[in-house]
């Protein structure tokens, strides 16, 4: 049922154990690259790869709480919105992500 | 009506000033139901610090800070508190005072804690705008707003008072003069050897000095424009501070035929000549003295409290006095007799005029009767101490002038053996007459573990501040806890801890994991955040090297990625070159490497050595690699780390060369790479004092000379461009090692993170730096060591056998 939404369907891209607590690791998809984030409770999170002010990879920034801190300028963006922390404003695309076991799916588009 | 309660007599207080506002409390300690008790306050404010209102307008402090007590405070206690409405009248025989606005409240006894007025000399001119006095918060606030638009300042009076207002329009940025009518400044409290020093001083912070300037007019029409002196020199102003002096406030006593001299005539028990009214404070005269200090108000305040509670045997005897000047940086103290005056008296003088310290001590029957502090006052409370115990010196008299540490025989200072050797009786603050065992009892009772915990619930050190350091000795001694550390700006949001405490907690408390530092010292998020996790990461690996384990999720992309990352995402990649040499094999593999990944940009850097621009993630390992196999290791171009060693090509080709700088750079440049720090450090390295590779901007700078190597610290060029302290010469190149590892141990272990060497030396003091580094040879050895124990854990190349590391590849999704 997961799919009915989407066009395509669950995508199994790595294993949880691949990444680090509070650590990512990056998927490179057709539609460009997405991050994966490991926070340090075990959930995961997957956004763009593209931090919505000027587009900093945001899989190498640091990870705490359910937040990440942009490398480039220290955007702090939420994982679970998507939604850059007050004052800065913005916000980056979400891509569906669950764990099945040790197994991370991505609901990636055809 | 309650039946059961006698009936309260009516306290009535006029005055709502620290004088009075400490007798209430006093009494209330005493016994809390024995009146009802009124005050009449002309300020619109609640009791406040007066003292500290040179803080206020140095910008040191704000006027929420400094009250005393909260109207809070007031409806707790039962206070009828009633501000901005002076007493205008007093009516002895129906025993009822009257305000201005016409409110009569009668008393059964009153108080008078009337304070004092500024003290203002005839001159034309004074009533112009722009003149004002310092005295209360609206005077401060008059300044403060005036220096907002005005620029420059006039301040009648060198006292302890004129200079604080001087020093505070200073510190808001006007251009300030000070008019005094003597030769030397604070006159009452220093000698002319220390008042010629506070004046060079305070010049040297762009204060302007008229000395034996007799004030004859203020000038103006409209507004004030400046002061004329009397020999004719006149002072452009647009506004003009009259701080000359204080006189005791007499006019209701005065009025309602009380005894007044210069104050109100009080007895030993603080009562006037009408036995139902007492006087305290600035207000009164006791036995020919008026007071302006708040060490014997508060004496003044006990006294009187204890005999409106009905003690009849309390009895006020004026306390030693002393004296400090509130003026950052500039530390004077003085007490007791200033100067010879009789024959027998003698004076030890000790004065350093390098150092800008000065310290005499007037004798007379080998027993301390007078001491004047300039520079460096932390033995003036001691030099106090045994003047007011009339301690005979002669057994330490030649150390005396030296200060306790010399004077104590054992010649060592233990921070907690001042407060250690105190009984429980002694009284540690004097703005607010709290004793040690008080605040040893809080601090037991309440698990107090901060100097603020302390200030709030003892009100010690919460006033002028100088017995800061005692209460923090009593902490330490109490509770182990080193509250000099807790700075008050926190680390982040994270934490209400400051570096300093956080860095030594680690130490003191052996915490081996960030974790267990989150969680140890409260944490308020449980991951910290951006900014305090690198910052742990490092003074972990500091403390504990070999020990602790990097932790890459808490390391800046550039350092877990080792390079540098671009705008684009993209990274740039520079190999180490020792003291910037090369040779055609590091040049063909570094091309090689750049044509082989397509690297579209090189660069030389100014640190002497070759930059790749434009390398992907995902090629870095590769590319290292490579590197690798040609011999080369990371630059750590990225990292708060050792960067590069930059030299000039000295004796070897240079003709002016005095010394082998590139072979000095290279040297140092082996013994330091790979080291971690709180933020980049970069050395240099010039063969003569022409200094080609700007060794005076770097950390750590050396120049060669014909006889030795002068060691530079603490310079760097970005934003805020400084040039270097000269640290010393050596001789040797073992010597440039071992005292540049010393100083760089000594960053690495003391300086918050993400400050580099010139803040770190600003903050300790480049004289801190040198006993540690150059004066205590022993510490020196023991700071190298260190510095090369932890290397042997730092220097492998974060490049080599980084092939397997999958974190660089980018997944690509199963089908």
């Amino acid at each position: 049922m997961d799919g009915s939404i989407l066009s395509g369907a669950w995508v199994e891209v790595a294993r949880l154990s691949d990444i680090p607590r509070l650590g990512s690791r990056v998927v490179g998809t057709a539609k460009g690259d997405v991050a994966i984030f490991r926070t340090s409770d075990d959930q995961v999170f997957a956004l763009d790869d593209h931090c919505p002010h000027k587009g900093g990879p945001l899989s190498q920034g640091i990870v705490h709480g359910h937040n990440v801190t942009c490398p480039l300028h220290n955007w702090v963006i939420d994982l679970n919105s998507g939604e850059a922390q007050a004052p800065d404003i913005g916000c980056i695309k979400r891509t569906p992500v669950r764990l099945e076991g040790d197994r991370i799916l991505l609901a990636l588009r055809a | 009506m309650n039946m059961l309660s006698p009936q309260r007599q009516r306290l009535v207080v006029i005055g709502n000033g620290m004088a009075g506002m400490r007798t209430v409390g006093e009494l209330l300690a005493r016994t809390p139901h024995r009146y009802d008790i009124t005050v009449f306050g002309a300020e619109p404010h609640p009791n406040y610090d007066r003292i500290a209102l040179s803080s206020v307008l140095a910008g040191e402090k704000t006027l929420d800070e400094i009250v005393i007590n909260s109207r809070a405070w007031y409806d707790e206690n039962n206070i009828r508190l009633i501000t901005s409405d002076p007493v205008v009248s007093i009516d002895r025989v129906a025993r009822t005072v009257t305000s201005q606005s016409g409110l009569v409240a009668p008393y059964d006894k009153l108080l008078l804690a009337t304070g004092s007025k500024p003290l203002v000399p005839p001159l034309p001119g004074l009533t112009l705008p722009g003149v004002c006095t310092f005295r209360d918060i609206a005077d401060v606030n008059q300044m403060i707003t005036a220096s907002e638009t005005q620029h420059r300042a006039v301040v009648i009076g060198g006292g302890l008072l004129g200079l604080e207002a001087a020093w505070g329009l200073k510190r808001r940025g006007m251009s300030v003069a000070v008019v005094h009518l003597m030769p030397t400044l604070m006159e009452r409290q220093l000698d002319v050897a220390a008042g010629t020093l506070l004046q060079r001083d305070l010049d040297e912070r762009g204060i302007a000095f008229f000395t034996n300037g007799q004030t004859e007019e203020i000038t103006g029409t409209e507004r004030a424009t400046g002061v004329k002196l009397s020999d004719g020199r006149e002072v452009p102003a647009d506004i003009v501070v009259v701080a000359i002096g204080i006189r005791p406030n007499v006019d209701l006593g005065k009025a309602c035929g009380l005894e007044v001299n210069r104050g109100i005539v009080v007895g030993d028990d603080m009562a006037t000549a009408d036995a139902s009214i007492y006087a305290v404070g600035e207000c009164i005269e006791h036995r020919g003295q008026v007071f302006g200090l708040v060490l014997p108000i508060w004496e003044q305040a006990k006294v009187c409290a204890a005999r409106l509670a009905g003690d009849e045997d309390a009895s006020y005897v004026t306390p030693p006095l002393s004296t400090k000047l509130k003026i950052t940086g500039i530390d004077v103290f003085s007490a007791g007799a200033l100067s010879a005056a009789a024959e027998e008296d003698e004076e030890l003088i000790y004065q350093d005029r390098k150092r800008g310290t000065y310290r005499k001590l007037l004798l007379r029957d080998n027993r301390i009767v007078g001491t004047v502090l300039y520079g460096e006052v932390k033995d003036g409370p001691w030099y106090f101490q045994q003047m007011r115990d009339g301690t005979d010196i002669e057994a330490i008299r030649d150390r005396l002038i030296l200060g306790e540490a010399a004077a104590s025989l054992t010649g060592t200072v233990d921070p907690t053996a001042k407060v250690k050797a105190l009984a429980d009786s002694a009284e540690i603050c004097g703005c607010n007459g709290v004793c040690k065992g008080t605040i040893t009892a809080a601090i037991t009772d309440l698990k107090l573990t901060t100097l603020d915990g302390v200030r709030a619930h003892t009100k010690a050190s919460a006033s002028c501040g100088s017995c800061t350091p005692l209460v923090e000795g009593l902490l330490l001694l109490t509770t182990g806890v080193d509250a000099k550390a807790a700075g008050p700006k926190p680390m982040c949001k994270c934490t209400s801890h400051g570096h300093a405490f956080v860095r030594r907690a680690i130490v003191a408390e052996g915490m081996k994991t960030i974790p267990e530092v989150m969680h140890r010292l409260g944490w308020l998020r449980p991951d910290g955040c951006h900014s305090c996790r690198p910052a742990l990461n490092y003074y972990l690996l500091c403390a504990w090297p070999g020990e602790y384990v990097d932790d890459a999720q808490s390391r800046f992309v550039n350092e877990r990625n080792h390079a540098n990352i671009q705008k684009d995402g993209t990274y740039s990649v520079i190999p180490r070159m020792w003291g910037g040499q090369t040779n055609p094999r590091e040049l063909r593999a570094i091309a090689d490497v750049a044509d082989k990944f397509g690297i579209p940009e090189m660069k030389v850097t100014g640190g002497q050595r070759i930059d790749l621009l434009g390398v992907k993630r995902e090629d870095l390992p590769a590319v290292w690699a490579d590197l690798n196999a040609a011999g080369m290791v990371s630059g750590h171009a990225y990292g708060k780390a050792l960067r590069t060693v930059k030299t000039c090509v000295g004796s070897t080709w240079c003709r002016f060369g005095t010394q082998d700088s590139t072979s000095m750079g290279v040297a140092l440049e082996k013994m330091t790479w790979g080291s971690w720090h709180p933020h980049k450090v970069k050395l240099a390295v010039s063969g003569c004092p022409r200094n080609c590779a700007e060794a005076t901007i770097k950390d750590f700078g050396v120049i060669a000379v014909d006889s030795g190597w002068e060691l530079h610290i603490a310079g760097n060029g970005g934003i805020h461009l400084r040039g270097t302290d000269l640290l010393c010469k050596v001789e040797t190149p073992d010597e440039v090692l071992e005292y540049c590892g010393a100083f760089l141990q000594l960053y690495r272990e003391e300086a918050y993170y993400l400050d580099r060497t010139a803040p770190y030396v600003e903050r300790v003091g480049l004289d801190y730096v040198k006993a540690q580094v150059v004066e205590d040879a022993a510490n020196r050895r023991a700071l190298y060591e260190r510095f090369l124990f932890a290397q042997t854990f730092a220097q492998h190349d974060p490049w080599a056998a980084q092939n397997e590391n999958t974190t660089f590849k980018t997944l690509v999704p199963a089908e």
